[in-house]
């Protein structure tokens, strides 16, 4: 081995994040699903044992995934894999990495294991995404070592206002920050609940110093092509694909229409003739307790 | 001004963008193939290959770059852009059915070092660069030559990670995840659209 290798730094733990902008991570459940979607064009694929909306309706403690359901999902594609562990829970992450997961989702979406803290990202090689409702818990997450950053949404409604509510509020507060006088940056900070040479970075640059997806009710390509418009840098799909009618068809289609968000005509004919969409649920008849989104903090 | 393209699907688009810019040239995204007339060089960027392939055979952009590569117009593929410029690739551990440009006469092995957590940062002597480049290689592949036509321009311990063979150049490291513009400088200076800086 080379004595100037290393392995597990920032940039490539960020950097892997930045090579799959653009592109659609798609939630798998079984080898066949995880095939399908990297026929689809998917950048990446979330191992799950359930998709969120089958969270939902089941119940009950949700948890890492059977380590042999990931496996078998890593066996059948060459595309990065990603999976879940619960908020909080560093012994499953420590689990996944040992795995040689490519990306861990510390993720609302499973039972939180902590209602404290997230887990130490830096501790490891494998780097993380976290999901954020406002650009305080982005900063706070990226504190922590995240490597990439999502909207939370509410999973596995299939109703994408939550997203958008994520999305606006992240890129809006990224927008006020950048025409800040220098003088109330700490103000903001100590308000925001968010490391000072963090905001001052968004402050600076205009923009996260990690990638920033959109996840959370995504379940049409105008859904994707609606993420990407509002400045979203990628996007997750997870009960909307494999929920839907024609799951083949509707992958390809979200995957051509974020390569092509900015052209209505292309919406138009990749959004012809899929089938029936996921149900879907309007998120207001949620009860507080069934809320993804106001998990984590 | 000249134009550079940088193909647009999915992947380190913008990075790729900033560095040519600063470069002084005007960067044209690609995602159809009625701009590709217009550019003088093009880069592949980093991404997944089988999403850019996915796109650029959808998109209708595989035959006209092929055809451009073969007629000596300057490509240059970083990670998954050389993987796509390959002649032939296969996955570290098994065989793999995965088309692309067949440009290079080269055999890329995806993730020949590992997945992510294998993922490396090393510095790395390129011939025509006077000082190291500092290499940040992802999942990268391993640059394999498959004839004499191919010149390796910089390896690591493994085997070749910079080849050039003619018009087309190939890394498997991401230059664009860097500030340093060397190796994009290197390139549009031999491929004559660049003069060379004191």
């Amino acid at each position: 081995m080379n004595k100037t290798r290393t392995e597990g730094t920032w940039e490539a733990k960020a950097g892997l994040a930045r090579m799959l902008k653009g592109g659609v991570i798609m939630d798998v459940v079984t080898p066949e699903q995880a095939e399908l979607a990297q026929n689809a064009g998917a950048v990446a694929v979330m191992a799950l044992e359930r998709v969120p909306a089958d969270i939902r309706t089941q119940g009950g403690v949700a948890r890492m995934s059977d380590p042999d359901m990931i496996k078998s999902i890593q066996q059948i594609v060459d595309i990065p894999v990603m999976a879940k562990c619960r908020i909080g829970h560093f012994v499953e992450a420590q689990i996944l990495e040992a795995m040689d997961i490519d990306y861990i989702d510390e993720s609302e979406v499973l039972t939180p294991a902590d209602e404290k803290n997230h887990v130490y990202k830096f501790d490891f090689k494998v780097p993380f995404v976290c999901g954020a409702t406002n650009l305080g818990e982005a900063l706070r997450r990226i504190g922590e070592g995240a490597a990439m950053i999502r909207t939370k949404g509410e999973a596995g409604t299939g109703n994408v206002v939550e997203a958008v509510r994520h999305a606006r509020s992240v890129l809006g507060s990224i927008r006020k920050l950048k025409v800040t006088p220098p003088e109330e940056l700490m103000t903001i900070a100590k308000e925001m609940g968010a490391p000072y040479d963090l905001v001052k970075y968004v402050h600076e640059n205009g923009c996260l110093p990690v990638v920033n997806f959109a996840a959370g009710g995504v379940a049409t390509p105008a859904d994707a092509a609606l993420m990407m418009q509002l400045g979203m840098d990628g996007v997750f799909v997870g009960s909307g694909i494999f929920k839907s009618g024609d799951p083949e068809k509707r992958a390809r289609a979200i995957v051509e229409a974020v390569s092509r968000f900015n052209e209505p005509e292309i919406l138009a004919e990749v959004s012809r003739n899929l089938g029936e969409a996921m149900v879907g649920i309007n998120i207001s008849t949620l009860p507080d307790e069934e809320r993804m989104a106001d998990r984590g903090w | 001004m000249q134009s550079i393209g940088v193909l647009a699907l999915q992947g380190g688009v913008a990075e790729h963008a900033t560095i040519l810019r600063k470069l002084n040239f005007n960067v044209i995204e690609i995602r159809t193939p009625d701009v590709l007339n217009s550019i003088s060089a093009l880069f592949l960027p980093g991404g997944e290959s089988t999403t850019l392939l996915f796109l650029m055979n959808r998109w209708g952009l595989t035959e006209p770059i092929q055809r451009m590569g073969e007629n000596g117009f300057p490509i240059f593929g970083t990670c998954a852009g050389a993987v796509l410029l390959s002649s032939s690739i296969s996955e570290m551990g098994h065989e793999i059915k995965q088309e692309s440009l067949h440009l290079a006469d080269v055999k890329a092995i995806r993730n020949y070092f590992g997945r992510q957590t294998r993922s490396f940062i090393e510095d790395l002597s390129i011939q025509g660069l006077e000082n190291t480049f500092r290499g940040v290689f992802i999942r990268a592949p391993l640059l394999q030559p498959l004839s004499e036509r191919v010149d390796v321009l910089s390896s690591v311990d493994d085997g070749p990670v910079l080849i050039r063979q003619d018009n087309l150049w190939l890394s498997s490291f991401h230059p664009e995840l860097t500030s340093d513009d060397r190796l994009h400088r290197l390139f549009l200076e031999r491929s004559g659209l660049l003069s060379r800086e004191e």
